[in-house]
């Protein structure tokens, strides 16, 4: 009864779309309004609809009903109950219908908003939005249904089927396959919603973007509407991104976040484009430039959350996160194929409306620096695509698979990010239109003086010799000075003008020009996330030793000793094997941790869960290897010490709290609001004609 | 917007040049390009739908070196050309894989059962393995035909296999008959499926 | 055996015979560590698994193929030596790059091509900007009427300018 009903919404939702899609462009042709409008809110009908499915899914989910083939996939009796709920999308029926459910969230949040000054774009990011959702929501009608139920047939075999199929009668299974032990973590609650709502939130923009291409609206309009949508995307897509590296960090075992697997860089490559976007839409708002680079770019973001998507879940790539292969791959392939095609067309279509207002008039003025900042970002996702299509390329026309792997990506991607951190430092400095070497050169010779010093002492005092370290450190730290130089300027200024308290109107500065100073916080985030990323890439080691109960062994200044051991079964199917190791700094106890090894019967996997005591300097990781028998007469550890890695995840705080800043609305003047009262009666008067 | 005192009209009507499209020379770039991608990538999936050799089609031909101490035919390595006219059953195995353990006795009686007949012929194909650890597998099980490591994974790559066990049956005219993936519960199955084959 | 001495002999043969072949067993080089076998099987790919590395790989085929590693450096055998065999043995997959032969060139190839061409790009639109540098250069000179008016204003809005910034 209730997967029939769950069923019969989300075909409803399909029926919506395809309804909101015609009647959008069938209103834009005649001229008519109200069915533009019956399109619109039949955009906003479809999220209730599949929000109810999708509670109901969960609903089977948490009540163990096993006669849905995707609950028996994906739970088991013995999963906890948060697990049990957000397996929905731990399986690839079910976090499709989840996407739908997002993608719905958004295209509705959009209805929602004041149309009148853009009537003409209306119809066309309705369409683009029900578009996208008719393909979500059709994949999940005709390929992947997570309420098809299990038949058992006249032969004795089982199937799933959503409608009873002759002769077979409904089958329940006793118990459910239960989620890849891998996943079993919290951050399997956020880190998959997270992203999807980083992808999703991008058609917003998107469909923003073409409408303005359809219509010839080519001026900043567009930008305007999307701003915050863009920034609000890219949020989410970085915590996405972020969450998966400290799943990794905090399950795989594998002493780092990010392995370049080809799945991860899938997820990267829309966030490239897209950070870059955000950069870029400045320029056509201060200068009316950069119009062609920010189509462009928003597109590409688009297409490579789709062309993400369809890596991950069509088996074309090989990679430690794929899904189990599906019929849904053509599918996919034949939605990109026309996104391509059509985004492409209309942008070569209305190229000509896209030129640019001012142009470009010195070497190193803001709008220079922000085009550099947009080829490097370009420059790695080039690298990144190829890296990743590379190793399909050598099957096809060699037969022999390979691997492109971590040392690829690092040399090549490590000088372009270097560039953009040291980007990110000048830039503020240079003015609009016209910026000197020597304006450039007085307004930042300090900040480089002090990081050069900073950088010597690191080399003499800490026999810091790594090259790369060097530069990578003096860049970071150059950059961090200068921003917060900027903090230091504006604040001290308002301090003196307005006699306030400095801190006071270091407050204020935020509340007059949110998005600069947000975005200056988000710079500064990204230098501590560099930081962090710089510690462990070139400062992590390791060590590996097999110990009797009683013995130690010593990695830098820690000496970590095997103190106890406990073997036992759990009551969720598992065996857990428990070790206590003391930790010793420099000769000074400083406390225990208990890394342990998880084997499920059920899947037959073993997990290991590594001991880490973190502080601001440094990670120490201490895993229980389980390659070899654990007892107490003999069991190996590995042991990682990451230098400064919590700088990367306390930078990702600040990253969020500087987005929000950055994306708060400022509190409009009474003056403007009452002029946006008369101009909406004024364009209702004319609009009833 | 710069305001530019220095301009004077003649310059102005010179830098506001009459508006045109994109050139036609990247246009052809961004779409060769685009087909270029999406060729790629339909290929790519064309091959992840496709699934193990299909039955009834011609085998490519390969040469397996054996471990020491195997020999067919008095050579150390053989050819799949060279066995024209005969059946080969053709296992994918490895040490590491518990349930090749399930059938290595049953393929190994129904070697001995075949071999005089000299109609039919077992190969073993050790997939990604170890020496040592393969030689241990052989001599556990006393497995005397002929057994030679998938070097490159070249072999697997042609059959295009999933994991292992996999068994392959080729027929007298070198094509895919029958197709085992997972291992035989019992020897009757083996001869029943030779038997077939040897019929034709 | 009846004469004394010759039993002693015998066995004192026996007993330096086991002596000497204790004694080459422990002359042998002590089983390389689990770090210097890590050392090697970072930079290898496991064969079976996707994408994962062999030092962190879980399966009983990895615990094999480390043990493998083992045997081999306890052999003499160096590290080139080492991933050539798991090169021969299980194709160029298990490389953490391509090697660099034939086709696999393209891999390191492609970028910097095409980011040269994107740095040609970027010089292309800077010429742009130094021939409107000169003009307005030019400019400069010719226009010599010092606009008092025009300066004033100028300065005027140039200090509106700073101020909202």
């Amino acid at each position: 009864m209730i997967p029939d009903f769950g069923y019969g919404l989300i075909l409803i939702s399909f029926g919506l779309a395809i309804y909101s899609i015609i009647a959008s462009v069938l209103g834009y042709y005649k001229r008519s309004f109200k069915l533009v409008d019956s399109a619109r809110l039949a955009m906003q009908l479809m999220f209730p609809l599949i929000t109810i499915a999708s509670v109901l899914l969960m609903y089977l989910l948490a009540t163990d009903a096993y006669y849905v083939s995707f609950v028996y996939e994906v739970t088991s009796r013995s999963m906890p109950m948060y697990l049990k709920i957000t397996a929905l999308w731990g399986g690839q029926a079910g976090s499709l219908l989840f996407w739908a459910w997002t993608l719905t969230a958004f295209s509705a949040a959009v209805t929602l908003r004041e149309w009148d000054r853009d009537r003409d774009l209306l119809p066309w990011v309705v369409v683009v939005n029900s578009v996208t959702a008719a393909f979500f929501i059709g994949l999940v009608v005709f390929f992947e249904n997570p309420f098809a139920k299990f038949w058992q047939t006249i032969d004795g075999s089982v199937i799933s089927a959503m409608f009873q199929p002759a002769g077979a009668v409904p089958f329940t299974a006793p118990d459910g396959q239960g989620l890849n032990p891998l996943l079993r973590h919290p951050g399997m609650i956020i880190h998959p919603p997270m992203l999807y709502l980083g992808f999703v939130s991008y058609v917003i923009p998107f469909s923003f973007a073409l409408a303005a291409l359809i219509t010839g609206r080519t001026d900043d309009r567009w930008t305007r509407i999307t701003r915050r949508w863009a920034i609000v995307a890219w949020l989410f897509l970085s915590i996405g991104l972020v969450l998966g590296g400290r799943w990794a960090y905090d399950v795989l075992g594998w002493g780092g976040y990010w392995g370049w697997d080809p799945v991860e860089i899938a997820a990267l490559m829309p966030w490239l484009v897209g950070t870059a976007f955000l950069h870029s839409v400045m320029i056509q708002e201060q200068r009316g430039m950069f119009k062609e680079w920010n189509m462009i770019l928003i597109i590409l973001t688009y297409i490579l959350v789709i062309f993400g998507t369809f890596l991950t879940r069509s088996g074309v790539l090989s990679s430690v996160h794929a899904f189990a292969q599906s019929a849904i791959g053509p599918a996919f392939f034949i939605f990109i194929g026309i996104t391509i095609v059509i985004s492409v067309s209309l942008l070569i279509y209305r190229w000509s409306d896209l030129k640019a207002e001012s142009e470009l008039t010195s070497l190193l003025s803001r709008e220079s620096l922000f085009l550099l900042n947009n080829l490097l970002f370009i420059s790695i996702l080039i690298v990144c695509f190829w890296g990743v299509l590379f190793p399909l390329i050598s099957e096809l026309v060699t037969g022999q698979k390979v691997t492109v792997g971590p040392p690829f990506y690092e040399r090549a991607t490590g000088p372009l990010f270097a560039g953009l951190l040291f980007l990110m430092g000048i830039a503020p400095l240079s003015a609009w239109g016209k910026t000197t070497l020597k304006t450039l050169g007085r307004s930042s010779w300090k900040s480089a003086a002090i990081s050069t010093v900073v950088v010597l002492g690191f080399v003499i005092f800490l026999k810091m010799y790594n090259p790369y370290a060097i530069i990578g450190f003096a860049v970071v730290i150059f950059s961090a000075l200068i921003t917060l130089h900027e903090f230091w300027r504006a604040a001290s200024a308002r301090s003196r003008v307005q006699k306030e308290n400095l801190f006071v109107a270091l407050w204020r500065i935020f509340g007059k020009n949110r998005r600069r100073y947000g975005g200056y916080l988000i710079h500064l985030s990204v230098i501590m996330m560099a930081i962090g990323i710089i510690g462990l890439e070139m400062f992590q080691t390791e060590t590996q030793g097999t110990l009797r109960q009683g013995e130690s062994i010593t990695i830098r200044d820690y000496k970590v000793t095997y103190t106890d051991l406990a073997i036992f079964d759990t009551n969720d199917n598992r065996n857990l094997a428990r070790a206590v190791v003391s930790i010793e700094k420099n000769g000074k106890y400083v406390g225990e941790l208990y890394p342990r090894r998880d084997y499920f019967y059920e899947s037959q996997q073993p997990m290991t869960i590594p001991g880490v005591r973190s502080t601001i300097e440094d990670d120490l990781y201490v895993l229980l290897v389980d390659w070899q028998p654990i007892t107490t007469e003999g069991a190996t550890f590995k042991i990682y010490h990451n230098p400064l890695v919590n700088w990367l995840w306390w930078g990702t705080y600040l990253l969020i709290i500087g987005s929000l800043v950055a994306m708060w609305p400022q509190k409009e003047k009474s003056s403007v609001r009452e002029q946006r009262k008369v101009s909406k009666s004024t364009i209702l008067d004319q609009s009833e004609a | 917007m710069q305001i530019d005192k220095k301009t004077s009209p003649d310059q102005v009507q010179e830098r506001s040049k009459p508006k045109k499209g994109m050139p036609l020379a990247a246009q052809i770039v961004v779409w060769l390009a685009i087909l270029a991608i999406l060729g790629l990538v339909a290929v790519g999936l064309a091959r992840t739908q496709q699934g193990n050799v299909q039955i009834g089609d011609q085998i490519p031909d390969f040469t397996l070196k054996f471990f020491d101490g195997y020999t067919y035919d008095g050579k150390s390595e053989l050819k799949l050309s060279d066995l024209k006219g005969k059946v080969v059953v053709l296992n994918f195995w490895a040490s590491w894989c518990i349930p090749c353990e399930d059938e290595a006795a049953e393929l190994e009686s129904s070697w001995r059962y075949y071999q005089d007949a000299g109609q039919v012929v077992f190969i073993g194909v050790d997939y990604v393995d170890t020496e040592p650890e393969a030689r241990g597998y052989l001599t556990k099980f006393d497995i005397t035909y002929p057994n030679g490591p998938d070097l490159a994974t070249k072999i697997s790559q042609l059959f295009r296999i999933k994991g292992v066990p996999e068994t392959y049956f080729i027929d007298k005219d070198g094509k895919l008959a029958y197709t085992q993936i997972g291992p035989f519960s019992t020897e009757a199955q083996i001869h029943n499926i030779i038997d077939g084959l040897l019929a034709k | 055996m009846k004469n004394p001495l010759i039993k002693l002999a015998v066995l004192a043969f026996f007993f330096g015979a086991a002596m000497g072949i204790t004694s080459t067993v422990s002359a042998q080089e002590p089983m390389p560590s689990d770090n210097e076998v890590n050392a090697i099987a970072r930079d290898l790919f496991c064969p079976v698994c996707e994408n994962t590395p062999l030092d962190v790989c879980a399966t009983q085929a990895c615990a094999q193929w480390r043990e493998l590693i083992r045997l081999k450096l306890s052999e003499g055998w160096n590290e080139d030596q080492i991933k050539q065999y798991f090169v021969d043995q299980y194709g160029a997959r298990v490389l953490s790059e391509p090697p660099k032969q034939g086709l696999f060139w393209l891999v390191y190839v492609i970028p910097p091509i095409l980011i040269f061409i994107g740095v040609i790009i970027f010089i292309k639109a800077l010429r742009n900007i130094r021939a409107i540098e000169k003009e307005e250069m030019a400019l400069e000179q010719t226009a010599n009427e010092p606009d008092e008016y025009m300066s004033k204003i100028e300065e005027e809005l140039k200090g509106l300018k700073n101020a909202n910034r």
